[in-house]
């Protein structure tokens, strides 16, 4: 229903009422919080990563990339034995922004609607919040190489790059 | 004709329904809180040995019930029509908990208004004779209503203040005409006197963490209507209830009604502020149909029959808001019943 | 490797989770929307040639958080239409990102037929 100018004055006028009812939440604790860990995971990921390419030999791409893998499963598990959500509660952003979180948004998922099948509740469930990161995310590569196609034919490059 | 009836929405029930037995149960967070012992019977673990949260809270509906029919000491065959709803999905939980039992059944959803919405069908069903026995109950479980509204359990995330907990339990109301009943169970008897039904206000909140801020104008409308109709003052009453509100909605309705010249500085409480104890990380509160229903049925029944209170008002309230509406970006459309409770036999 | 590098990675990491927890709580954004966001943003600043820089610098402070698969997806993108010309639009996102989704979904569906999800108590 379309909202008349009327309605949403008095919606307004509500919300600033309400919200002198409201506590806010402790944001500068919370800020501090994800800031360290979040801070903290990614540092973590960096020794690791120059860990394994310094005693393996491999490249940066591909301790990256193993790094990545060992995070994800790691926030997997974690999720799987009740732990993460604790965790997420105490550190916020700090470890719902890094992969880890996109990482448990799929199991908490999946696993809450395992009552539901292995393959209509797991299988499509795993998508449920990880879906639209993964479509949004791959449409908009998909652009940016159209663009970045049609760049090259006109030889344009951005004038900062 | 309709001399049972006081302004647009007030009933009054001349032949005083009475509830013979009330039968509270509430999940193990519940049961660890502040009204603990008041509680009939708490769940050792939320599952209670099902294969699904949805079968967890069919079973702990029906065991309700039938906790209500045994302390009666009738048979469940006796009761005409049980009333009663729960959050899940055209009313799951509750058609799958009568389907075993067998009482006809009459499915009602009001969101967690459920339980006062309940008791006034209830109530009116006996008042007008329809029924020698009626129940009335209301159940919701923390883990089927998470999964439906919000986000998986083990999904991190940070809730606001504002948020409210769900609470896993369940009240069941017995309600029977209270010519020749005798004194069942020990204390005084309670009766339901009438109550208001409420109309759906919408201030046009559609944060789903703001379920107390969404509810209260209903609350604040409902239980204004209810003395303007009864000519009633908070005074009246020795205590009043509102549902859920959390802490946020119920400082609400104190500002409201106080502005509107009611006093409800003194003796009101809401449910979902009971609930929890302020270590239990409820943020504003409890919410769901079973909190005012397993408060209901079990803190304020046991402190009627005791003789503590002798008449008090209940408002449950209800956010009637779907999965679909909040992705639409709808507001949240909130209602509130309310039911005059009493010891003695005095007419709303 | 040097504590320097370690400290540019976790003032990096730290500042753009602090984002991330600024819109948790000043915004009513879904945690949906912030995973979108975070991603979206990354490929976009990552075509304006604005994060390869900060990768440089804080480097897997900028590749783990979100933003960071962002980045990959559209870098990749990117680098597959040098080699392979127009088609590359379409299979560099997902090429460069291949491993981390579908460890994503493969540990994701082991683990959620293993175990169960535990009650809050």
């Amino acid at each position: 229903m379309k909202k008349s100018k009327n309605e949403k004055d008095a919606k307004k006028r509500y919300e600033e009422y309400v919200s002198r009812f409201t506590p806010g939440s402790r944001s500068v604790s919370n800020g501090i919080k994800a800031f360290v860990v979040g801070g903290a995971l990614c540092s973590a990921a960096f020794v690791v990563q120059n860990f394994i390419q310094q005693n393996f030999g491999l490249e940066s791409k591909e301790a990256g990339t193993i790094v990545t893998v060992g995070l994800i499963f790691a926030a997997q598990l974690l999720t799987g034995l009740g732990l993460y959500a604790p965790l997420a509660k105490f550190a916020g952003a700090g470890v719902i922004v890094p992969i880890t979180g996109f990482a448990n948004s799929m199991v908490a998922t999946a696993m809450e609607f395992k009552s539901e099948g292995p393959v209509l509740g797991v299988g499509s469930k795993l998508f449920q919040l990880a879906g639209p990161v993964i479509v949004c995310g791959i449409s908009v590569s998909v652009i940016v190489g159209l663009i970045y196609y049609v760049m090259g034919i006109f030889d344009f490059k951005l004038p900062w790059v | 004709m309709a001399d049972n009836k006081l302004g647009r929405q007030t009933v009054t029930f001349k032949n005083f329904p009475q509830i013979y037995t009330a039968f509270s149960t509430a999940g193990k967070k519940e049961g660890r809180g502040p009204l603990g012992n008041w509680f009939d019977s708490i769940l050792e673990d939320d599952k209670i040995g099902q294969k699904t949260w949805e079968e967890a809270e069919t079973k702990m509906l029906k065991d309700t019930v039938v906790g209500a029919v045994r302390k009666a000491g009738i048979d469940k065959h006796e009761i005409d029509v049980i009333f009663n709803g729960d959050l899940i999905n055209q009313l799951m939980s509750s058609s799958y908990a009568v389907r075993e039992l067998g009482i006809p059944f009459l499915g009602l959803y009001g969101a967690c208004s459920t339980m006062s919405e309940s008791l006034i069908m209830a109530g009116a069903f006996v008042n007008a004779g329809y029924s020698k026995y009626a129940a009335a109950a209301a159940s919701s479980h923390f883990c089927t209503a998470e999964r439906q509204f919000r986000m998986p359990l083990a999904h991190g995330n940070q809730k606001p203040p504002s948020a409210q907990l769900t609470v896993t339990g369940c009240g069941c109301a017995l309600l029977r005409e209270s010519e020749g009943a005798a004194g069942c169970c020990e204390g005084k008897p309670v009766y339901v006197t009438g109550g208001t039904i409420g109309k759906i206000v919408d201030k046009g909140i559609n944060d789903t963490n703001m379920m107390g801020a969404a509810m209260a104008p209903a609350a604040v409308d409902t239980i204004e209507t209810h003395f303007r109709d009864t000519g009633r003052d908070p005074e009246f009453y020795d205590m009043i209830f509102t549902g859920d509100l959390g802490k946020i909605g119920k400082n609400i309705v104190k500002d409201m009604l106080g502005k509107k010249g009611f006093d409800m500085t003194k003796n009101y409480e809401d449910c979902g502020c009971m609930i929890y104890g302020e270590d239990q990380d409820a943020h504003s509160g409890g919410s769901g149909c079973g909190c005012s229903g397993s408060v209901l049925c079990g803190y304020i029944f046991q402190n009627m029959k005791k003789g503590i209170f002798k008449n008090v008002l209940i408002v449950s309230t209800g956010a009637l808001l779907s999965t679909i509406s909040t992705q639409q970006g709808e507001s949240i459309p909130g209602i509130a019943h309310a039911v005059a409770i009493s010891t003695e036999k005095e007419r709303v | 490797m040097e504590w320097m590098e370690i400290l540019k990675v976790f003032l990096v990491g730290g500042i753009i989770c602090l984002i991330g927890q600024l819109l948790i709580d000043y915004t009513k954004l879904t945690p949906a929307r912030i995973l979108v966001i975070f991603v979206t943003a990354g490929a976009v600043l990552t075509a304006l040639g604005l994060y390869e820089p900060l990768v440089t610098f804080g480097k897997s402070g900028a590749t783990v958080p979100l933003p960071g698969f962002g980045y990959n997806l559209a870098k990749g993108a990117m680098n597959a239409v040098q080699t392979d010309g127009l088609m590359g639009a379409l299979t560099g996102g997902i090429k460069e990102t291949a491993a981390g989704i579908t460890a994503a979904i493969f540990f994701g569906y082991l683990i959620a037929l293993i175990f169960d999800p535990k009650p809050k108590s």
